[in-house]
């Protein structure tokens, strides 16, 4: 249909919340626990795809969301009684529903495979359960027949409303006027039925019409006016021309036929009294073009970095001059932050789009392994830009495929190991200083040290005399070529390892940690930024160059005093700082620049940690100040570089690399003397 | 001035097009997005015209028309349901609720108008 194509974007992104509100709701039918708001819920969003869809043209779509709306519709009216397995084949067609809307996007077809299955096991449902809905619905669809167009003839229409047709607001002369728009018509009105004004009810009709009406178009498309009155009218429509009359004529009811078979309909009480609890809340809004906001946020970026231009012009003023200016300045960083944190709040979402994925997960995969598995989730309204969301889905499904397969033990060992037979995974999100916490944690058997350590050895991971402490063993699952497709089960394994989700977490700018106990469990954190796009951060100068720090990582800075430098054969210098050992990275030699400070005494030492890594200590000439950096990427710019997380452009027009603490240690640049190990170990100290 | 035409309807898309149809034909739309919103905006809008989705949150298509048929403001409002062809039960509880008359989605963006204009003139 034309003119409606600019309202696809705004169809699909309904579309994807639609389907979120159909995959929330599901489990609950797969449990046998959905009562009738659950189910008319579920209804509402495919009929609303439906719909939608229709209007577009999309009919591949839109037949399968009909299967399945007619199965919801026979479940919500109890024709069809709930059971798991309808629930399962509900969310398959879910699937199935959500590839054909991406197929409608993108234009390209999906495979018919599994629609067509599934097609047919929505029509066995429904030959199941009472079959006439169905007959009926088919019989009123069927197209009008088409009217040649003929020369005029004359018709004689008998219309008389019964007294309650204003109780449904319909206006004779409105029906009467659209009937002159039809060809000539004459009007005799019938005030038989008149009362006396006092007997004159205002709110019933008593008016009816003699028409003649001499027109070109059918039978039918006279009906079609009376439309929305048959019921209510007595009518009667004669052709006085011979051909018509021939007709085997259905007079005063014909189009009211078409209705018929809908006749006992007040059954159902009034939604009004629906319970309030259902979370329906998405009160006002308004949708706004990704687009648009991103354009928002590099501008309100832009504006931070002229901001600090601006603050280092000034400190070239005379202070009598400067100092206004730097106030000045100060206030509108204050507002420039709220401006920022403003834009952010856009962007961001609930992590719940994500979440609500993985019930579904969990529940087919646990009924795949033969294992029982409950999901507990928590947090799911904490908020995090739609970026790191969208991007959250595979490493996140991923972690879950792990804890399933490798983590949960099959019920009877479970028993055996006292533990109860049911498996428990949590996942929750939660906010923790400035960064979004994400913890998968299962009540499982915990890493396999002794198989990793084998694993990582039988593949040349680490030597085979390395002697590494539990941790160190943890963390070998994240090394790239550890996992591979023969190492793991059809569950887990997509050819895709624990690397692959650690360099995407990495790359949304986060930290993945892993704990593990043998036979209590593992416990996977992710650590991610509220947001890539701004980062705090701490500017200091090395040599000529500046580096920015985030903030996030910093614990401490300080000038350490000669005594509390020492340096340990095989790992270089260390910080002595209350009673513990700090390693120490120069960044000079790590970056190699020259003409920096040497010595950490007449330096500065910054204290870094991040997560799943030890606390090291950055040895730099000077801290320059904190400030806000816009974060700009040096992979889609330049390239990854170990170390440095990215790039921002400063007050001066110069650009300064913000460092990756966690992967400075990389490669052991300032420790020529270190014999090097058979491989490295990305995080290990 | 212009006729004012209220489309209830919980899906953005629905009011979307709806709104687009009219609008283009020269009516003033407002929407609603389910009946209970209708309603409320009901008390202090006059409107000339509700077409309304009947599967909604809260209060649906029903609700709407006979709430609004037993209010005195605007039990004269012409409503137009917005129906599927997979609910003739629904459709049949509309009309005798009181609803003016019906189109069944997905619509013609003409008839759409046609019917508006058949109803409110």
């Amino acid at each position: 249909m034309a003119g409606f194509d600019h309202l696809k974007p705004t169809y699909f992104e309904e579309c994807a919340e639609l389907l979120d509100v159909a995959y929330d709701q599901l489990p609950a039918i797969a449990d046998a626990r959905a009562d009738a708001e659950t189910i008319h819920a579920i209804f509402r969003a495919i009929h609303s795809i439906k719909g939608g869809g229709g209007a577009f043209g999309f009919d591949r779509m839109v037949a399968f969301a009909h299967r399945l709306e007619t199965v919801l519709d026979l479940l919500r009216d109890g024709r069809l009684a709930l059971q798991p397995q309808i629930g399962s084949l509900l969310l398959r067609s879910t699937d199935v529903l959500s590839d054909l809307i991406a197929g409608a996007r993108t234009g390209e077809e999906p495979e018919t495979g599994m629609e067509a299955d599934l097609l047919q096991d929505l029509r066995n449902l429904e030959a199941g359960a009472a079959t006439t809905v169905i007959a009926a619905d088919e019989a009123q669809t069927a197209p009008a027949p088409a009217a040649p167009a003929l020369a005029p003839r004359r018709y004689r229409i008998g219309f008389s409303p019964h007294a309650n047709l204003f109780r449904s607001a319909n206006e004779p002369l409105l029906i009467l006027r659209e009937l002159r728009r039809l060809g000539m018509l004459q009007v005799s009105p019938d005030i038989s039925r008149l009362p006396e004004l006092a007997a004159l009810d205002p709110d019933d009709a008593y008016l009816a019409w003699t028409l003649q009406l001499e027109t070109t178009a059918s039978r039918v498309a006279i009906e079609e006016v009376f439309e929305f009155v048959a019921d209510d009218c007595a009518l009667s429509i004669e052709a006085e021309s011979d051909a018509e009359a021939a007709q085997p004529a259905s007079p005063a009811s014909a189009p009211a036929g078409r209705d018929a078979h809908a006749a006992p309909a007040e059954a159902e009480p009034p939604r009004a009294a629906a319970p309030p609890t259902a979370p329906q809340a998405p009160s006002l809004s308004i949708r706004v073009d990704v687009d648009k906001v991103d354009r928002l946020v590099n501008l309100v970026g832009e504006l931070v970095i002229n901001q600090a231009m601006l603050v280092q012009l000034g400190t070239y003023l005379p202070p009598e001059l400067g100092s206004g200016l730097i106030t000045g300045l100060e206030t509108m960083s204050q507002h420039l932050r709220e401006l920022q944190e403003s834009v952010m709040a856009i962007r961001a979402q609930p992590v719940r789009s994500v979440f609500s994925r993985m019930p579904r997960l969990v529940r087919e995969l646990s009924a795949q392994l033969g294992k029982e598995v409950k999901l507990v989730l928590t947090g799911e309204a904490t908020e995090i830009d739609k970026t790191v969301i969208e991007q959250l889905a595979d490493p996140l499904t991923h972690l879950l495929r792990n804890a399933l397969d490798h983590g949960i033990e099959p019920p009877d060992v479970r028993q055996a190991a006292g533990k109860p037979r049911q498996g428990t995974i949590h996942l929750g999100a939660e906010h923790r200083g400035g960064r979004i916490v994400i913890e998968i944690s299962d009540d499982g058997a915990g890493i396999s040290r002794a198989k990793v350590l084998a694993k990582a050895r039988a593949r040349n991971l680490v030597a085979a005399d390395a002697n590494l402490s539990d941790e160190e063993i943890d963390q070998l699952i994240f090394l790239p070529g550890f996992s591979t497709a023969e190492a793991v089960t059809d569950v887990s394994g997509r050819g895709v390892g624990m690397d692959v989700v650690k360099r995407n977490i990495q790359a949304l700018g986060g930290r993945i940690a892993v704990e593990s106990r043998a036979g209590r469990g593992s416990r996977f954190l992710l650590s991610l930024p509220l947001t890539l796009a701004i980062l705090d951060g701490m500017a200091v100068a090395v040599g000529p160059e500046t580096y920015i720090i985030p903030l996030t990582n910093i614990m401490e800075s300080l000038r350490p005093k000669p005594d509390s430098i020492h340096a340990v054969i095989g790992r270089g210098d260390v910080l002595a700082i209350r009673g513990e050992y700090v390693p120490l990275t120069y960044l000079h030699r790590r970056f190699q620049v020259p003409g920096a400070v040497d010595d950490p005494c007449q330096g500065i030492v910054v204290i870094v940690e991040s997560e799943g890594t030890a606390r090291v200590g950055l040895v730099v000439d000077e801290l320059l100040g904190q400030l806000q950096v816009v974060v700009k990427s040096l992979e889609a710019n330049y390239g990854p570089v170990p170390g440095v997380g990215g790039a921002t452009i400063l007050g001066d027009g110069r650009v300064a690399l913000i460092l990756d603490v966690s992967r400075l240690d990389d490669r052991k640049l300032d420790r020529p003397h270190q014999p090097p190990r058979p491989a490295a170990i990305p995080s290990l100290h | 001035m212009a006729q004012h035409v209220m489309t209830v309807d919980d899906s953005k898309t629905m009011r979307d097009m709806v709104t687009f149809t009219l609008k283009r034909a020269g009516f003033q739309v407002s929407e609603a997005e389910d009946g209970q919103k209708a309603l409320t905006a009901l008390r202090t809008a006059k409107v000339d015209l509700i077409i309304t989705d009947l599967n909604m949150p809260v209060l649906d298509g029903v609700g709407l028309i006979r709430a609004v048929r037993q209010d005195a403001k605007h039990r004269a409002v012409p409503i137009l349901m917005l129906t599927t062809e997979s609910d003739p039960a629904k459709k049949a509880e509309g009309r005798s609720a009181g609803a003016t008359g019906w189109l069944v989605k997905p619509f013609d963006p003409e008839k759409l108008v046609d019917l508006v204009r058949r109803v409110c003139g």
